[in-house]
């Protein structure tokens, strides 16, 4: 299939960038869209230009790297499925596609389609995690854990942290990522402990690092390459109310 | 030169408790003055730096991915081994022990075995108590899948995503000592060089990917935990950024490269679909436990998989190994695979292929219960196929995979250069010529949770801290050459992206030093190789400057990288004229197509040392002695 392109360029953060044209010819249905665009690569290289820069590593969709918004969808048009895993089967003979980087204002553009994300490790620092040492643990079965609390941690725990929930957002807001990891670990009893105070933390920290806060569009639902569900969200607000609570 | 592994003497289930009494220790309030170097994040770096940070050293930690969350780690599918008997099927420390040299092809040091299942208990109380979200029963319990090489069921899982759930857990004690001050993050950062000051580790160089800048780092150890190296086949189940590079400078700098020849190549991949394609899925092996691999009896047979009745089809798994079927190890199912459909028996475009059916186990057990075990990896298997696994049989097909090859590490993970340590997939040391599945997390994190933060320790309690700064004409020396090397690169300007190196280099690789390997195809290899690799030096072409993100830059540093090592590993597949685990020579076989070993002339470790360019390395041996297993013919019938 032949294609028609416009892609993001932008040579750094201080550049303003545009979207520019390209003609790709004889793509296979079977290609994904990260090999579609190692074609439109070559091609540029081998015409003494500069390549689309793009981040990506694993290609099966399970690091969160791979960040691109296609005809205005974080991760294009597919339900539950990142930019790498995305086929071109999903689009058709002559389509014109457009390629943007996440824009949210938590995420400064690199270079082309490349973003900083840094933000996100930031919230995780400030409380996503079991504060337990290496060592010194108990059994694993020594701690029950109902097959229905497990599976819901699972539910949450399955973000790859790629930040198309920020991208998604009107007002990028990390809450569907955050809300994951409060949510992941409040379902366990490991987790419990900290709660409170993790929830407050992260929410902190959220904001913080420049992203808004969640009016309830559920766009971020949506695009979410894991389908990570937006009720997370109403947990991290009962966890958050809890907190607030006296006693705690 | 015969090599020591500094194995601890007295018996198998003492050693390591032993050793722990007879290590030094630093004392608690000096620790902060003594600056380690991880580098990589993956199961092995996050642990390690995590637990080093909390002991209370100053970690910087390295990768070259925006979050150290991104390590490949992540893409482990199936599950972690552990001895812990849950189910009651006859599963021991020992037995753990036993399995893992048995499927090595008893190529690997008895003492690092058995350590590696003693800690293995811990490794799933440790992450537990870090909240991953492992499988449960109804009654709350942990849940166990059994898994390739093994007849019990000691695989722990959380869905189809345990790398990554393991890896988040080993994230977040990072994370949170990132926040304690005690680990800085240095993500989106490539290293380059190792710096060895008076014959000891003392720093690494890097480049900082976004704006270019090479600069070094100095520290009192240095541990590598950067992976695997099977994209030397261009085509792999590992990340696009897998590299050598790390392990390939640091065996420049003296340290030795251990059995470069095992490879691993896993046996359920999704097959290959044209020349466009950058890399291979695995679907986890796990999903032999409910899959029946088979093919259809007559050659070049093109009816629909639902048209071959069952009495036309060859479970040739199931027929030639009864007691293990598909659970056979890798490297044995592998060699079935390319042997039926190199018969002709292969299914899919061109022939490379074979099914892995599902139609039994959901006639038992319904779809549900399929869906609830395997659902990420069928749902993944659709997004790349456009087929639907529920209703008709995945087709799969080998694929490099795993490196059991690495740095040479002694018993201590310590290299052959003082100071520098190395910790999972880029270390030779627990899986002989062969890993069983399940066993690769579970060394990780055996390594950076529980080894290194005793090994490094004694090494450290000897050594005065801060003894040399980036100051040193060893670090200014490594910066300068690092950059010229650079400047090298961009400045060849010819014709051939470094993609079409790197395929080409993947091609030769893959046919001639691949699945099967003979003195023949060897020696083409080592013909082919340094042509290419000359070729590279005349004709590449990398657009870009130096002082930017330029992600063909980086590309170019590792194939270049990749062009040596091949030539390292196809001579060392050479030399090692025996068939062991995942490497099979086609003189050395049974009467019925197995490995044949050679083991009084190749019971040992063939550990490599750089020479300088342009001349040969030379080989060191270390025996392998073996006081607790007897050396057996392997057989899974
Ligand atoms: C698809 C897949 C599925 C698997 N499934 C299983 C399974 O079910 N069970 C099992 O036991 N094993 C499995 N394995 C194997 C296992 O996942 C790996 O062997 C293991 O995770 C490797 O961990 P590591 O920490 O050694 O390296 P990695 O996780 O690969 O981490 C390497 C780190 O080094 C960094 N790095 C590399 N080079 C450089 C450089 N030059 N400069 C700076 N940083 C660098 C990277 O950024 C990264 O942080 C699987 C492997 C794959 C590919
Ligand atoms: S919640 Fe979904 S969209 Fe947001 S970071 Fe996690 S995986 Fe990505
Ligand atoms: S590249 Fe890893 S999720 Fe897309």
């Amino acid at each position: 299939m032949d294609l028609t392109l416009y892609v993001w360029r932008q040579k750094g953060p201080d550049d303003q960038g545009r979207l520019e044209e390209y003609q790709v010819k004889a793509i296979t249905p079977d290609m994904s869209f990260l090999e579609m665009l190692d074609v439109v690569n070559e091609g540029l290289i081998r015409a003494g230009k500069e390549p689309i820069a793009f981040d990506h590593d694993c290609r099966e969709g399970i690091c969160g790297t791979c960040s691109q918004v296609i005809n205005g969808m974080p991760h294009g048009p597919r339900e539950k499925t990142a930019v790498c895993q995305l086929h071109m089967r999903s689009f058709r003979d002559g389509d014109t596609i457009y390629i943007e980087p996440w824009r949210a204002r938590a995420f400064p553009v690199i270079k082309d389609l490349i973003v900083d994300r840094s933000a996100l490790d930031r919230i995780m620092q400030s409380g996503g995690y079991v504060s337990v040492h290496t060592g010194g643990v108990p059994d694993a079965n020594a701690v029950l854990i109902s097959k229905a609390d497990a599976d819901t941690a699972m539910d949450a725990a399955e973000c790859i942290g790629c930040g198309a929930c920020v991208a998604a957002c009107p007002n990028g807001s990390a809450m569907l990522f955050t809300a994951a990891k409060v949510a992941h670990l409040a379902a366990l009893p490991q987790g419990r402990t900290e709660a409170a105070r993790r929830v407050c933390l992260m929410t902190e920290a959220m904001l913080k690092q420049g992203f808004g806060s969640c009016s309830n569009h559920y766009e971020c639902q949506a695009v979410c390459p894991k389908g990570i569900s937006a009720t997370f969200i109403a947990k991290l607000n009962r966890e958050f109310i809890k907190a607030q609570m006296p006693g705690q | 030169m015969i090599l020591d592994g500094k194995c601890p003497s007295g018996p198998l289930a003492e050693k390591w408790s032993k050793h722990c009494q007879e290590m030094k220790l630093v004392n608690p309030a000096n620790k902060r003055k003594y600056r380690v170097i991880v580098v990589g994040t993956g199961l092995a770096g996050a642990s390690a730096a995590a637990t080093l940070g909390e002991l209370g050293y100053n970690v910087e930690a390295f990768c070259y991915q925006d979050s150290a969350r991104r390590a490949h780690s992540i893409a482990a599918q199936g599950g972690i081994n552990a001895a812990k008997n849950y189910p009651n099927d006859g599963d021991s420390i020992f037995r753990l022990f036993h399995d893992t040299i048995k499927g090595g092809d008893f190529r690997s040091r008895e003492a690092n075995v058995y350590r590696l299942a003693m800690v293995s208990n811990h490794i799933i109380d440790q992450c537990a108590a870090q909240g991953v979200p492992f499988a449960r029963d109804y009654a709350g319990y942990l849940d166990n899948r059994s898994f390739g090489g093994a007849q019990v069921s000691r695989t722990f899982y959380a869905r189809g995503q345990t790398g990554q759930q393991l890896l988040l857990g080993a994230y977040s004690a990072l994370s949170r000592q990132v926040a304690a001050g005690s680990v800085r993050l240095h993500p989106r950062t490539e290293m380059l060089d190792l710096v060895v000051v008076n014959n000891e580790a003392k720093g690494i160089t890097v480049r900082d990917m976004v704006t270019g800048k090479i600069s070094c780092y100095a520290a009192d150890a240095v541990c590598l935990c950067t992976g695997g190296y099977t994209n030397v086949f261009y085509l792999s189940t590992n990340a696009m950024g897998s590299n050598v590079t790390a392990t390939y400078r640091a065996y420049k700098k003296g340290a030795y490269f251990a059995n470069p020849c095992y490879t691993q190549i896993h046996p359920t991949c999704i097959p290959v679909t044209g020349d466009h394609q950058s890399k291979l899925t695995l679907m986890s092996e796990s999903l032999r436990n409910d899959g029946r691999v088979w093919v259809p009896k007559i050659r070049g047979d093109r009816r629909p998989s639902h048209d071959i009745p069952e009495e036309e089809r060859d479970y040739y798994l199931e027929r030639k190994y009864p007691s293990f079927g598909n659970l056979a190890p890798r490297d044995i199912s592998s060699r079935a695979a390319k042997e039926v459909c190199d018969e002709g028996h292969g299914v899919g475009t061109g022939g490379r292929g074979v099914y892995l059916d599902f139609g039994d186990a959901i006639r038992r057990l319904g779809e549900d219960k399929i869906r609830e075990r395997y659902g990420n990896l069928f749902d993944m298997y659709e997004k790349i196929t456009d087929e639907n696994a529920y209703q008709q049989p995945m087709r799969i097909y080998p694929a490099p995979h795993y490196s059991m090859g690495g740095l040479w590490v002694d018993y201590n993970l310590q290299s052959s250069i003082p100071g520098l340590f190395v910790l999972g997939e880029a270390n030779f040391s627990d899986h002989g010529a062969n890993r069983l599945g399940a066993s690769a997390l579970m060394q990780g994190l055996a390594d950076g949770y529980f080894i290194i933060p005793y090994t490094i320790g004694s090494y450290l309690a000897q050594t005065k801290p801060g003894a040399v700064s980036t100051g040193n004409p060893e670090f200014i020396a490594s910066v300068e050459g690092c950059e010229a090397s650079i400047r090298r690169l961009l400045s060849i300007n010819g014709r051939k992206t470094v993609n079409e190196f790197h395929r080409e280099l993947g091609h030769i690789m893959w046919e001639h030093v691949g699945m099967a390997r003979s003195s023949d195809s060897l020696a083409e290899a080592l013909r082919r190789i340094p042509e290419l690799r000359t070729e590279f030096w005349e004709n590449v072409k990398i657009p870009g400057g130096e002082a930017d993100l330029n992600q063909e830059l980086e590309k170019a540093g590792r194939v270049a990288d990749f062009l040596e090592f091949g030539e390292l590993l196809a001579k060392d597949a050479l030399l090692r004229n025996e068939s062991c685990g995942g490497h099979f020579r086609v003189e050395h076989q049974m009467p019925d197509g197995e490995a044949r070993r050679d083991d009084e002339k190749f019971c040992h470790v063939g550990a490599w040392e750089f020479k300088g360019s342009g001349r040969e390395p030379e080989l060191h041996k270390e025996q392998l002695v073996f006081e607790n297993v007897h050396l057996a013919v392997r057989s899974y019938k």
